[in-house]
């Protein structure tokens, strides 16, 4: 690289003004960071709350303003340089720069790639047809609030949380909603059985109609826009629009072009460090060493990730050990999921799903891995302490709902 | 003018005007406290918007806790009698001069 094409240099640049790049900036003043600090974002709004997309911002009850993660002059109060509408593109590790898509060259002294994902996109013939819509970032949510009040008929497709959000929203302003699932449940991904059953029955009582184990083969179009989704059946499922949610694929394409390892994602180490020096990563494309090595797609990792990186970028080693939790609205069920489920053995369900109001437990070797509670914030507290200390109980004692789960017995042996 | 104190958890006391119609933990948020996390946004499922109600002006009342914001604060080591979750708070006129103390994290 010529020097002449150097742009500014800073001693820490962050890549992504998501709840991880924000969270970087915020942390690393916090510990003290006195250099230089630039957070380069694609996006052009200064970092916001991604969440609220597919639940208030999407059902019209809560207003952009109101989602900014920090107000617009604490950047400036921080000394952080928002660098916005610019997309990385490039990572030259030895030079120890980035380069933007508008041909701009940073100098960093640290580098943190918090650059989220990217909505997996549908392949199908047909799937770049008008009318198509994902939900990731404010402008997917505003294309599909644009045309929102003259869509009647809505297909998803993808039973996730997204989708499942969506689909509520969707309803409750009166949409007809199809929702299409490859597989034979909902978050059959993410949650045990009885979940996936519970949130079917919630939506079908609702009124969506979902379709499992259905397949999508094309998106059929009449004049150049969607008009219906065919499914491996042979059925077509007319659709005024379509809304995809089948997950992310992480954004790390140049930090693995300059040689970062990992398969699905960047992996990364305690301390949220790359392979590659002075590069940490954060959030949904960092890929702990957990078990087989997984992604963990939530705001509290996000979060709690970039502080990790923060305290060690300012010489605090503290490995990531933070408690994964995630929530998720839908009407008026409120899920609290906490713990990582990965490797169950067994689940235990505490109270009846027809009551509205349950959780289901998760077990390992008989200890409790995880939890996901409906409408049960009590247990959801209390369970916590549960995955904390990878407590051992007997799974009737779990099941009866006559006890809290703080007053249970350990099994002792 | 509305105004709010917030003591941050190094126990310096800074006041700034309220906005009236956001929740007190977004008043917090929107004057750049970087302490209070309130990672769900405000939607009643994290509890890391803790704060103590340490003044309330004469007169001046605050909803009740719904049985969740209980449940969630009882999660917390670090629960007051005046402990609230500040999503949960809507500011208005009539608590121009509130007192809050952001709770230490978790
Ligand atoms: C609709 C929706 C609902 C969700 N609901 C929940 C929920 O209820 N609870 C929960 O815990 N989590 C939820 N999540 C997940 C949560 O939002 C993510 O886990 C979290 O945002 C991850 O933070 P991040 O910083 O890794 O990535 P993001 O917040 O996605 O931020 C990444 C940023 O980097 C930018 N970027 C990407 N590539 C580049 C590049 N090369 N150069 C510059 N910038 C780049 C992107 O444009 C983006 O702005 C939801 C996600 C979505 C999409
Ligand atoms: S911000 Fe999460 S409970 Fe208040």
């Amino acid at each position: 690289m010529k020097p002449g094409n150097l742009t500014q240099s800073f001693d820490c640049v962050i890549v992504g003004g998501g709840h991880g790049g924000s969270q970087t900036a915020a942390a690393l003043r916090q510990c003290g960071f006195t250099g230089s600090i630039a957070l380069i974002g694609a996006e052009p709004e200064i970092p916001y709350d991604r969440p609220s997309l597919s639940k208030d911002y999407l059902a019209g009850k809560k207003t952009f303003d109101r989602m900014h993660l920090r107000p617009q002059d604490f950047w400036g109060a921080r000394d952080v340089e928002l660098l916005l509408g610019r997309h990385v593109s490039r990572v030259d590790p030895t030079a120890r720069t980035v380069m933007t898509d508008r041909g701009e060259h940073f100098s960093y002294g640290q580098l943190v790639w918090a650059a989220g994902g990217d909505p997996r996109k549908l392949t199908c013939p047909g799937s770049d047809l008008t009318g198509v819509f994902y939900i990731r970032s404010k402008a997917d949510c505003d294309a599909l609030l644009d045309v929102l009040p003259d869509a009647q008929r809505i297909v998803i497709i993808g039973g996730g949380y997204v989708g499942l959000e969506a689909a509520a929203v969707f309803r409750e302003i009166g949409k007809d909603v199809t929702l299409v699932e490859a597989l034979d449940r909902v978050l059959a991904r993410v949650a045990g059985e009885p979940i996936s059953r519970f949130y079917e029955n919630e939506h079908r009582a609702r009124g969506v109609d979902i379709r499992l184990n259905s397949g999508v083969t094309s998106l059929e179009e009449t004049n150049g826009r969607v008009s219906s989704v065919a499914l491996a059946s042979g059925e077509a499922i007319a659709a005024d629009i379509v809304v995809v949610g089948i997950g992310i694929i992480p954004s790390d394409g140049p930090l693995k072009a300059a040689g970062a390892e990992g398969p699905n994602g960047v992996d990364v180490d305690a301390f949220c460090r790359t392979s590659l020096p002075d590069i940490y990563c954060v959030g949904d494309c960092a890929r702990l060493q957990y078990g087989p090595g997984i992604r963990i797609e939530s705001v509290q990792n996000a979060t709690d990730q970039a502080t990790t990186a923060a305290k060690a970028i300012c010489g605090e080693f503290k490995p990531y050990d933070a408690m994964p939790w995630f929530w998720s609205n839908q009407y008026d069920l409120k899920m609290q999921t906490v713990g990582l489920n990965y490797g169950f053995d067994s689940v235990v369900t505490r109270g009846d799903p027809a009551s509205r109001s349950f959780s289901v437990i998760y077990l390992k070797n008989g200890a409790v891995l995880a939890l996901d509670c409906i409408n049960s914030p009590r247990d959801y507290v209390q369970g916590r302490k549960l995955v904390d200390s990878a407590a051992r109980i007997d799974p009737a004692a779990l099941a009866d709902t006559s006890r809290q789960l703080k007053e249970i017995d350990l099994v002792t042996s | 003018m509305a105004t709010i104190s917030v003591r941050t958890r190094d126990g310096e006391l800074h006041s700034f005007d309220g906005r009236i119609g956001a929740s007190l933990m977004e008043n917090i948020r929107n004057a750049g406290f970087d302490e209070l996390l309130a990672m769900c946004g405000g939607c009643l499922s994290c509890a890391t918007c803790h704060v103590y109600v340490e003044q309330l002006p004469t007169s001046a009342n605050l909803p009740v806790s719904s049985i969740d914001e209980t449940e969630l604060l009882e999660g917390s080591d670090h629960r007051q009698e005046n402990s609230r979750l500040s999503c949960q708070l809507p500011f208005d006129e009539t608590l121009s001069g509130i007192v809050i103390g952001i709770a230490p994290e978790d």
